[in-house]
C-alpha cells in the first residue's frame, strides 16, 4: 500500500505547484492524475497571470479590482493573501523557466485584462496556462526523486476515518484496471471544474467535477455553487474558448448594426468590464434581436483594430483557433462568438491554507472555494488562485504531517469502489446510453443555468437532474475489458457530474437576488440586506443537498454600486 | 450534415487476438474534427473504443493518431480534409508510430517519448546569481524559446520520424526541440554542456537526417528539425564543438563543398568530413562505405564519370553569397518566427464592410 505525507489529487497547476511546495519541505509526496500532468486543464488557460509587479501599481489595487470583480462575494481576508504574494510568486515563476514575454527593457511585458484598473497581466503569447504547466512538470521531473508520480490513474473515493478526518483515497491504475488503496496523512484535492457539466463549454473533456463531488459525498461543504462564469468569448461554431487577450490587446465587440454596444453597460472599460458584464450585455443585444451569424446567436469579435504583427506574435493560439475551427482569418475579418461556460467560482469550501472542515482534506484551485472570486472571477486570477492555494495547500500540508503518524487504512473501502466497478460493468444493456444522459445534462444545464436564470427554468432543471440521476443508476457501458476502460470511468464520472450539477441548480434556486454571475430574471436586483453572504451546501443523511450559509469576510472595502 | 465512414484500428491486450480494423459510419458537419467522429462512434455504437483525448482544441496533445497514414491530432484534423487525403473513400484511423500499442489508438508515451525527454535535462539550469525579480533579457529571445515551448507533448513527430525508425535510440524531434527551449534561453547556464551532450551522443544531435516529417507532422509549428538545424548552428558555429561523431566537419565539409562546387559533390562530402581522402581517418570510412557505392554503381544511380569528377563549379552569384553573409561580423540567424513574414508585417487593411454588416 502506498503510503504519503501528503497526496496530491489531480496535476494541473495547483496540484504541481502543491506537489513542489510539500516536497521542498522535505516529506514525502504523491501526486495522482486521471490524464498525464501536461494534458490536465490548466493547459488552456491562455491570456496571462494578473500581479501586481509593475512598480506603478499596488497589490492593494489588484485587491480591490478582485473584491469589485467578485460583486462583494470575495472573501477579503484571502483577497489579501492572494493578490499581496502574486508579484513573489510569479517572479518564481519566471526564475525556474517560465519564458514571460518582454517589454523593451527585458522586463516582463503586462498586458490589459478585463475588470483590472491597469496593465498587471503578465503572458507568454496566448500559452500562458500551456507555458506554466510544462515549466512546473519540468521542475517534477528534476525532483522525481522526491515526488512519486502516478499518472492515469483514477481515484474512485476519498478514505474517511473513524474519526472523520481523511486518510487517503482509493484509486484504479487505468493501464491495468488494478485498484489500490493510498494512506495519507493529508489530501490535497487540485482535480480542478465542472465544466462537462454544461454543453457547450470552453472546458475540457475531463472537466467533470471529480474532487467537487468526491468532498461532498466524504461530508465537505461546497460554497458559492450558483456562480458558474459564463466567458464573453467563446467561438460560436463549437464553444471554443478565444481568450479575454484578444480585448485585452484592443479588440472590440460588435452587434448586427456595427455598434460596440458596451458603450451602454460599461462606457468606462467598455469591452474590459468583468466577464459577467460583458456576457450579460452580449446576451442582452442577442436575445433582443442584434446577434449576428446564421441563427442570431452571436457577436461579432472584432480583432482587425489590432496591428496584424502583434495579433500573430500575441494571440497565435487564436488566430490558429480561428483558422482551423471557423475557417477565418480574426486579422482580416470579425469572429463570431457568444457566451459560453467557462469556470466555477464555487467548489469545495476551504479557508486561506487550502484546509477544509475535514482533517487532512484540503482543497486548491478551481475544485476549491477560498473565496477569492466570489461571484465572479476575473480573467487571469485563474492561474494565480492555483498558484497561490496551491502552493499555500502543500506548505500547510506538510507542516502538518509532521506531527501525524501514517494512519492504518482496511481494505474494506476498496473492496467496496471494485464492486462498485463490477456492477457497472455488469449492468444489461437495457437503460440508457452514458452519452445521452450526459447530453441531456450539458444541455438542460446551458439552458436553464446560464447567464439569466428563473425560478421557473431552475426548477425544471433540477427535476431533470434528479430524474438523470436515476436513469445514471442503471445505465450500461459496452467496454468489459479491465486495459485502460474508459467506458467505465465514464460512468463513474457521469455520477460526480450529477451531484455536482444538483448542487448548482439548488444554490441558484436558493439565492434570490442577483450578484455577479448569477442573474435572477426575477430579481434583478443585488440586495446586500439579505444575500450579502455563501450559501453552502452538505450532503444530507439521505444524499439530498442541505442548504446553510456563511458570512463573507470583508476587511476593507464595503460593498458599494459597481459600475465599469 | 454529412455520413463518413471512419475506420478504426482497434486492439485489445486481453482478448488475444491480433489488431483489427472496425468500421463506423458517423454523421457529422464536413468541417468538424475526426475526433468528434470517433467519439461519435464511441457515444451511440461502441463505448469501448479506446481513444485518449481532453480538450478537444488542439492544446492539451492527447490525441496524437495516424489518420490516412499521417500523423496528427484527431481533433485538429478536419473529416472532409482527412477524406480528401484518402484512397478508399473511408477516414482511417490507427495508433502513432514509433511507440507501443497499449489498446486501440492509445500507445505508451512513457516508454518512448517522455524518456527522451527526461533525458535532456528538461529544466532550466538557470544562472546565478538568482536577481531579486525578473531576469533581463532580449524580448526577441523570448519570442523566440516560445515556439519551442508551444510544443504540447503529443508524439506526432516522434511517430514517424525516420530516424529513430531506423535508430530507436534516435533522441529525436520532440526532445532536440525541448533542448533548444533551453539552449535559445539566455537565462540557461550550460549552454555549452547541453550541446556538447548532445554532439557527443551517437543518437543524438547529429542523427537527424533531415527528412522534414517531423516538420509537416506537428500541428503546433513548432518546426523541429528546424530546432535541430538551430542547435547544430549554435554548437558548431558559436560553441566550436568537435564531436567524435564527426558532425561537426561533416557540416562544415558540407559547406565547403557547396562553395567550391556550387552544387554538393557527393563523392568528396565522405572524405572531405574525414579531413580528405588522403587523411588516414578517412579511410576506414571509405572503405566501410564501398558496399554501397558498389551497389549504387550497380544499381545505375550514380555512374563511375559522375563519382569521380565533378565538372560543376561555383558561380560568380553564389561566391557573392558566400562573401555576403560570412563578411558579416556576427552569424545571422533569419528566424521568422520572431521577425514574422513581409506579409506579417504589413499594415492591417480595413476590415470589409460588408463583413460587419
Amino acid at each position: 500500500m502506498p503510503e504519503h505525507d501528503v497526496l496530491i489529487i489531480g496535476a494541473g497547476l495547483a496540484g504541481q505547484r502543491a506537489a513542489l511546495a510539500a516536497a521542498r519541505e522535505g516529506v514525502s509526496v504523491g501526486i495522482i492524475s486521471k490524464v498525464h500532468p501536461v494534458r490536465s486543464h490548466s493547459v488552456a488557460a491562455a491570456g496571462g497571470i494578473n500581479a501586481a509587479i509593475s512598480v506603478a501599481d499596488d497589490w492593494r489595487s489588484h485587491a480591490y479590482d478582485t473584491v469589485k470583480g467578485s460583486d462583494f462575494l470575495g472573501d477579503q481576508d484571502a483577497i489579501e493573501v492572494m493578490c499581496s504574494e502574486a508579484p513573489g510568486e510569479v517572479m518564481h515563476l519566471e526564475h525556474i523557466g517560465v519564458t514571460f514575454h518582454r517589454n523593451d527593457a527585458g522586463e516582463l511585458d503586462l498586458r490589459a485584462f478585463g475588470g483590472a484598473s491597469m496593465n498587471r497581466t503578465a503572458y507568454v503569447a496566448d500559452i500562458t496556462g500551456q507555458a506554466i504547466l510544462h515549466v512546473l512538470y519540468e521542475q517534477l521531473m528534476k525532483h522525481s526523486s522526491s515526488v512519486e508520480r502516478f499518472e492515469e490513474w483514477f481515484v474512485t473515493s476519498l478514505i474517511i476515518d473513524d474519526d472523520g478526518g481523511c486518510a487517503g483515497v482509493i484509486a484504479r491504475d487505468i493501464r491495468t484496471g488494478r485498484m489500490e488503496t493510498f494512506a495519507a496523512k493529508n489530501v490535497i484535492l487540485a482535480s480542478g471544474g465542472a465544466g462537462q457539466c454544461f454543453k457547450p463549454t470552453t472546458n475540457a473533456l475531463i472537466c467533470t467535477a471529480d474532487g467537487i463531488t468526491q468532498a461532498y459525498r466524504a461530508g465537505a461543504p461546497l460554497m458559492d455553487m450558483e456562480m458558474i462564469q459564463y466567458h464573453p468569448t467563446t467561438l460560436a461554431e463549437n464553444g471554443f474558448l478565444i481568450t479575454e487577450g484578444a480585448r485585452g490587446e484592443g479588440a472590440h465587440l460588435l452587434n448586427s448594426e456595427g455598434e460596440r454596444f458596451m458603450s451602454k453597460m460599461a462606457p468606462n472599460k467598455m469591452e474590459l468590464a468583468s466577464r459577467d458584464v460583458v456576457s450579460r450585455a452580449e446576451q442582452i443585444e442577442i436575445n433582443e434581436g442584434r446577434g449576428v451569424g446564421p441563427d442570431g446567436r452571436g457577436i461579432y469579435l472584432d480583432i482587425t483594430v489590432v496591428p496584424r504583427k502583434r495579433t500573430l506574435e500575441a494571440l497565435r493560439e487564436i488566430v490558429n483557433i480561428g483558422k482551423d475551427f471557423a475557417g477565418v482569418d480574426i486579422t482580416r475579418e470579425p469572429i463570431v462568438i457568444q457566451p459560453g461556460q467557462h469556470y466555477i467560482m464555487g467548489g469545495v469550501k476551504t479557508d486561506k491554507d487550502g484546509r477544509t472542515p475535514i482533517a487532512g482534506l484540503y482543497a486548491a484551485g478551481e475544485v476549491a472555494c477560498v473565496s477569492v472570486h466570489g461571484g465572479n472571477r476575473l480573467g487571469a486570477n485563474s492561474l494565480l488562485d492555483t498558484l497561490i492555494f496551491g502552493r499555500r495547500a502543500g506548505e500547510h500540508a506538510a507542516a502538518r504531517a509532521r506531527s501525524l503518524a501514517m494512519p492504518s487504512v482496511s481494505e474494506a473501502q476498496l473492496r467496496r469502489d471494485a464492486e462498485m466497478i463490477e456492477q457497472i460493468i455488469a449492468r444489461p444493456r437495457a437503460g440508457r446510453r452514458i452519452s445521452e444522459i450526459k447530453e441531456e445534462l450539458g444541455t438542460t444545464m446551458n439552458q436553464h443555468v446560464a447567464v439569466f436564470r428563473d425560478e421557473q427554468g431552475l426548477t425544471a432543471a433540477r427535476e431533470v437532474v434528479v430524474r438523470l440521476k436515476e436513469e445514471a443508476a442503471t445505465a450500461y457501458v459496452d467496454d468489459r475489458g479491465t486495459v485502460f476502460n474508459q467506458d467505465v470511468l465514464g460512468a463513474i464520472e457521469l455520477g460526480y457530474m450529477l451531484d455536482a450539477a444538483e448542487t448548482m441548480v439548488v444554490a441558484a434556486l436558493e439565492r434570490k437576488e442577483s450578484r455577479g454571475a448569477q442573474f435572477r430574471t426575477d430579481f434583478p436586483e443585488r440586495n446586500d440586506a439579505e444575500w450579502l453572504k455563501h450559501i453552502n451546501i452538505n450532503c444530507g443523511e439521505d444524499g439530498e443537498p442541505k442548504v446553510s450559509y456563511s458570512p463573507v469576510t470583508i476587511t476593507q472595502w464595503q460593498p458599494e454600486e459597481r459600475k465599469y | 450534415m454529412s455520413e463518413f465512414t471512419l475506420r478504426l484500428r482497434r486492439y485489445d491486450p486481453q482478448s488475444g487476438e491480433p489488431p483489427y480494423w472496425e468500421s463506423h459510419t458517423i454523421e457529422l458537419e464536413p468541417h468538424r474534427s475526426v475526433l468528434e467522429g470517433i467519439l461519435q462512434a464511441r457515444g451511440r455504437f461502441d463505448g469501448s473504443i479506446g481513444i485518449r483525448c481532453s480538450c478537444r482544441s488542439a492544446i492539451c496533445g492527447s490525441c496524437g493518431v495516424r489518420i490516412n497514414g499521417q500523423p496528427g491530432l484527431a481533433c485538429h484534423t478536419h473529416l472532409d480534409e482527412a477524406l480528401e487525403r484518402s484512397s478508399d473513400g473511408m477516414i482511417s484511423v490507427e495508433p502513432m508510430g514509433n511507440m507501443p500499442v497499449i489498446r486501440d489508438l492509445i500507445v505508451d508515451m512513457d516508454a518512448v517519448h517522455w524518456k527522451k525527454i527526461q533525458a535532456v535535462t528538461p529544466w532550466l539550469l538557470a544562472r546565478e546569481p538568482v536577481p531579486e525579480r525578473e531576469y533581463l533579457v532580449d524580448r526577441e529571445a523570448m519570442v523566440d524559446v516560445t515556439q519551442s515551448m508551444a510544443c504540447i507533448q503529443c508524439g506526432a513527430c516522434v511517430s514517424d520520424c525516420l530516424a529513430m525508425e531506423v535508430d530507436p535510440d534516435f533522441i529525436g524531434p520532440a526532445a532536440l526541440a525541448k533542448s533548444y527551449r533551453f539552449v535559445g534561453d539566455p537565462r540557461d547556464s550550460e549552454h555549452t554542456e547541453r550541446l556538447t551532450a548532445l554532439s557527443e551522443d551517437p543518437h543524438g544531435l547529429y542523427t537527424c537526417t533531415h527528412c522534414f516529417k517531423c516538420v509537416d507532422a506537428c500541428p503546433k509549428g513548432v518546426n523541429p528539425m528546424g530546432q535541430i538545424m538551430r542547435l547544430r548552428r549554435i554548437a558548431g558555429s558559436d560553441h566550436h564543438i568537435e564531436d567524435r561523431n564527426n558532425g561537426y566537419r561533416h557540416e562544415h565539409a558540407f559547406v565547403d563543398n557547396v562553395r567550391r562546387n556550387g552544387l554538393l559533390h557527393e563523392a568528396d562530402l565522405l572524405p572531405d568530413s574525414y579531413g580528405g581522402k588522403f587523411n588516414p581517418r578517412a579511410v576506414p570510412e571509405l572503405i566501410a562505405s564501398m558496399p554501397v557505392a558498389l551497389r549504387g554503381l550497380l544499381r545505375g544511380k550514380i555512374t563511375l564519370r559522375k563519382a569521380l569528377t565533378h565538372p560543376h563549379k561555383a558561380s560568380k552569384e553564389l561566391r557573392a553569397i558566400f562573401e555576403r553573409i560570412e563578411s558579416k561580423p556576427e552569424r545571422y540567424e533569419l528566424n521568422l518566427y520572431v521577425s514574422g513574414t513581409d506579409e506579417d508585417n504589413e499594415p492591417n487593411e480595413p476590415a470589409p464592410a460588408e463583413a460587419i454588416a
